[in-house]
């Protein structure tokens, strides 16, 4: 029952990784590119660790692993909006504003 | 189990490689930063498993403060973006 969590959660993760690293890689536009891999970081991160929860079981590490999870949340969203907007503002006060 | 989680390593670290395509070749420098903040969160995932494959604990810890420093060079990184 565990092996089976852990293969199903780890699967998951490894899909959403690879599909955010093709987004990143084939995509036109750098705002498009942000989109991706903001998918990538939670969803795919989420997943991953989630699983190698699973693997542990219940101690003192898995505790651990859910705060780097929470703070991945936090954290990884804020720094991608962060640099598109500042791409944005850069473009805003140059003479060609199109994005 | 323990060849799932070699196997998943060995596909994260491919991936690594695809992203560092875009970093290298990415025509502004947002998008470099994009791809590199792909690289930090694959690279926190590989330090947790290899930390299971080698029955280390502490690894998580380098992984807590790696995730910690990651997030500070891009808030920075990004403020040189807008002042550009």
């Amino acid at each position: 029952m565990k092996s089976i969590f852990f293969f199903i959660f780890l699967i998951g993760g490894l899909f959403f990784f690879a599909v955010g690293t093709l987004g990143i890689l084939r995509f036109p536009d750098l705002y498009t590119r942000a989109h991706s891999s903001a998918k990538c970081d939670t969803l795919g991160a989420f997943l991953t660790l989630m699983s190698f929860c699973i693997y542990n079981g219940l101690n003192m590490v898995t505790l651990k692993i859910v705060l780097i999870i929470i703070f991945l949340f936090i954290t990884t969203p804020t720094a991608t909006h962060i640099i598109a907007r500042g791409n944005y503002e850069r473009k805003e006060d140059s003479e060609n504003g199109d994005f | 189990m323990i060849s799932l989680l070699n196997f998943s390593l060995i596909f994260l670290s491919f991936t690594i490689f695809l992203c560092m395509y875009r970093a290298i070749k990415g025509p502004t420098i947002a998008d470099r930063i994009i791809a590199i903040n792909v690289v930090n969160t694959k690279v926190i995932t590989i330090i947790i498993g290899v930390s299971f494959i080698y029955h280390e604990t502490y690894f998580i810890d380098v992984a807590l403060v790696y995730a910690l420093i990651s997030f500070t060079a891009s808030i920075l990184i990004s403020k040189v973006i807008k002042e550009s």
